[in-house]
């Protein structure tokens, strides 16, 4: 269960803050983290900010999911969706 | 105040009923008496449609004369949302659904059922989109009717339009004519519509840059139509989204329809809305999108076309029709796999799990 | 889904979409297709369950089965909060609604939940108060609201959930009673993961070989909670995120492990989930809840899974506040959720599913989310099985 997204903290007054998902912005609760400041990442679950989001994991993975398709052939990197003109 | 707001007696049929027409609903949608045979308001319209006159526009040839015709009601809560209004709602809705068809649109009427305490002023700005609305789309509203219920009764606004328009020779288009082969196109960006009036929801209210697309689709068909792409269907996936409507039409000409997901249009604000509400794009309403089912030959003179019109800049292949499982549409996942694309089955909830 | 703007890789901005990239799931599926062949020539046949509804519903909406090598499976757990809500609580909230004077609000999926005889969606439809909502703190706000402009409604929360979810209603009631409201309530359905787990592994007939932790209730609890798994059972267990990419890593991880004969738990979630999850959340949480038994739907009470409130908070609780009595519940008897649930028969094992039992007329648990097994089934896999 349990949809969570990540989203970006804007703003914060007491428990109250702003926070940016994809271009939308909602208003979510900081009461459940420690230390929320503006700027960090978190993950978004029923208007409450759950969990901090850790960026140098997150970087990490990511890049390691960069890594693995380094060795591919243009070929196979690219997506196989039609070209439109 | 009271001379503000909409009430009881304004759908009585007496003084008010007339002071409102006369004063608010006529001039607020651009009436002019000088542009009708009759110089008053009667109980019907009356216009001439002749042979000559639909032969002249280059129509309809000889022998081949035929209306189409549909209506349509709007509900939408709230009745203004990013983007537009209740009112340039249900013109392009109902100018789309004549559209789909094949149709050039010429005629609406428009029936109101307004909850009392509707202020005139935010009647008169619905209406003022109607005339926007129908000017974009090259209709002129002809007939209306206006109701007016307790509080209560209804949720501040309901329209309600029917359409007339005139098929040109030559053009069958149908839910039943899809072939293995043709091709799918989408107009443009899915679920747009729907994020932005979700976006306004009273208990899920969010901000987003994500506005309506809620648009008349005349203009575009027109543009596909000079291409001479032979065409099989038009659809504009509105409530239920592009799954549903292909679901639709998959199973009227039973063929297979195979998307890739990958080339399917989202904006990235709508998808992560989307992800905020644990919603999927491809079962959230659009207003001024079609799909265009067209023979395989034809695809890339189709999609040119549409690119070529301000409203179909992002338009796109996204899948093609197959002899395989027949009646079913099936996604290639953005990693590869594969998954059934099922209708919508109630409406689609903001869930949490 | 493409998105129209180009992605900047290596920003978190990322944090969704590096997760669906199609190279990097070439290359996984790949490394896969290498460990269920090693497994095979083991003889080996992996029995990986998912214990989440998101999980599931991410494995169908991705089409991830469809890349496993064909010893590889993968089973449906009981995770989805709404599902496991017993018949008797939904009986309880539709009651409660029922109440003059009451606005019941709950999140979308209990909607269309089937009580014994009728659901929230239906007894919305004849005049009952139920609004939808995204948050407790919605629910919260418009009872504030309501007191502050003298209306005399009672506000209900009607809340599931797993531990992902009870901190936030906890924290709601905290700030309910800073706020001095006295017009809110919850009802609490909230069931905790670990000991249904454990449950789970006490049942050897289901065989498994894995276990895909969930990433979000682990965000809560740490990624510790699971130890027992790999201890006590030695079964290997891996917590996972919800992107396409994050659950085929861990499938990954999880076929590395068998095929190794190590059993641990490993994180794959780590820009989410910690070993020790987050303290602040467990902590608010203790504060207002504490542990019970738990009626889980289509399977039975399992006890140390269910969370009530505290006697310092019972003036929120609505069963409490409300008077109402609710026979036992009762479930279609030919519905075979209880074995769905706990991943001993698929959904098209039951002679009800895709004919009397559909999402438009759920019987059981398994139907009504969309993220319950059946309707997973029903949505995106019925020609697959």
């Amino acid at each position: 269960m349990c949809i969570g997204v990540p989203g970006q903290l804007l703003e914060i007054d007491g428990w109250k803050a702003m926070v940016e998902v994809g271009g939308a912005r909602r208003e979510t609760n900081v009461m459940l983290i420690s230390d929320a400041a503006p700027g960090d990442w978190v993950l978004i679950h029923a208007g409450y900010a759950i969990s901090k989001v850790d960026e140098a994991e997150a970087l990490e993975t990511l890049g390691y999911l960069r890594e693995i398709t380094e060795g591919l052939g243009a070929e196979l990197a690219g997506d196989t969706a039609p070209e439109i003109a | 105040m009271t001379d503000d707001t909409i009430l009881l007696g304004h759908g009585s049929g007496g003084r008010m009923s007339h002071e409102l027409l006369e004063k608010t609903i006529l001039p607020a949608l651009g009436w002019d008496e000088s542009d009708h045979e009759s110089k008053v308001l009667e109980d019907a319209a009356v216009m001439h449609i002749t042979a000559d006159s639909l032969l002249a526009a280059e129509l309809v040839s000889e022998g081949d004369s035929r209306i189409a015709m549909t209506t349509d009601s709007f509900v939408v809560s709230p009745i203004f949302f990013p983007g537009g209004d209740i009112g340039d709602l249900a013109v392009n809705g109902t100018v789309n659904d004549l559209v789909m068809m094949g149709a050039v649109p010429l005629y609406l009427t428009l029936g109101m059922v307004i909850e009392e305490g509707l202020l005139i002023s935010e009647l008169e700005a619905v209406l003022s989109s109607v005339k926007t609305a129908a000017e974009a789309a090259g209709v002129s509203v002809v007939a209306g009717d206006t109701k007016v219920v307790e509080r209560g009764k209804a949720d501040r606004l309901f329209l309600n339009t029917a359409g007339f328009g005139v098929v040109p020779s030559g053009r069958t288009l149908s839910a039943a004519a899809l072939r293995p082969g043709d091709v799918i196109i989408i107009s443009g960006t899915l679920g747009d519509h729907g994020i932005a009036v979700m976006s306004k929801r009273e208990g899920i209210a969010f901000e987003t840059p994500v506005v309506s697309d809620t648009a008349s689709l005349a203009g575009l068909a027109a543009q596909l139509f000079m291409s001479e792409a032979e065409l099989r269907a038009l659809r504009d996936p509105t409530r239920g989204g592009l799954a549903t409507t292909l679901c639709e039409l998959a199973t009227s000409s039973n063929v297979g329809i195979e998307l890739d997901e990958l080339a399917i249009p989202v904006k990235p604000e709508v998808a992560r809305a989307s992800d905020l509400l644990g919603l999927d794009p491809l079962y959230i309403a659009n207003e001024g999108k079609m799909i265009v089912v067209v023979a395989p030959e034809d695809a890339e003179r189709a999609i040119h076309a549409l690119q070529g019109h301000p409203l179909g800049g992002d338009a796109a292949i996204i899948g093609t029709c197959s002899d395989d499982r027949p009646g079913r549409v099936t996604l290639r996942t953005t990693i590869g796999g594969t998954r059934v694309v099922d209708m919508l089955s109630g409406e689609q909830l903001p869930r949490i799990c | 889904m493409t998105i129209a703007k180009g992605i900047d890789l290596g920003t978190l901005d990322d944090l969704v979409e590096g997760f669906r990239d199609p190279a990097a799931a070439r290359v996984i599926t790949a490394e896969i297709a290498v460990l269920g062949a090693s497994l095979e020539a083991k003889g080996i046949e992996p029995r990986l369950m998912e214990v989440c509804g998101s999980h599931t519903v991410a494995i169908f909406r991705s089409g991830i089965r469809d890349l496993l090598p064909s010893n590889v499976k993968l089973i449906s757990g009981p995770g989805c909060p709404v599902c496991v809500t017993s018949v008797a609580e939904v009986d309880r909230a539709i009651a409660i609604a029922n109440t003059p004077g009451t606005i019941l609000t709950t999140f979308g999926d209990m909607m269309r939940v089937p009580g014994t005889s009728t659901s929230l969606e239906k007894e919305k439809a004849e005049g009952a108060d139920v609004r939808v909502v995204y948050s407790p703190l919605d629910a919260l706000n418009l009872a504030a609201e309501k007191q502050a402009t003298g209306g005399d409604e009672r506000i209900v929360f009607f809340a599931a959930g797993f531990e992902t979810t009870a901190p936030t209603v906890a924290a709601a009631i905290l700030q309910a009673a800073d706020m001095g409201l006295s017009n809110f309530y919850i009802q609490s359905t909230h069931k905790t993961i670990p000991s249904a787990m454990r449950g789970l592994l006490d049942t050897p007939e289901l065989g498994l070989s894995g276990f895909i932790c969930p990433g979000h209730v682990s965000a809560i609890i740490g990624a510790r909670a699971y130890d027992f798994i790999a201890d006590e059972f030695k079964v290997p267990a891996v917590v996972s995120g919800f992107e396409p990419l994050d659950i085929l890593m861990s499938v990954k991880m999880l076929l590395a492990q068998i095929d190794e004969g190590r059993a641990e738990v490993e994180t794959e979630y780590g820009r989410i989930v910690s070993d020790e999850g987050n303290p602040r959340a467990i902590e608010v949480l203790d504060q207002v809840f504490r542990v019970s038994d738990a009626e889980w739907r289509g399977i039975g009470t399992l006890p140390n899974t269910g969370l009530v409130l505290r006697s310092e908070y019972e003036r929120f609780d609505a069963p409490l506040a409300f008077d109402v009595r609710v026979e036992p519940g009762r479930d279609n008897p030919a519905c075979e959720c209880g074995e769905i649930l706990r991943g001993l028969k698929a959904p098209t094992d039951c002679k009800l599913f895709a004919g009397v039992c559909t999402p438009e007329n759920p019987q059981g648990a398994c139907m009504v989310s969309t993220e319950g097994s059946c309707a997973a089934y029903y949505k995106y896999g019925r020609d697959e099985s």
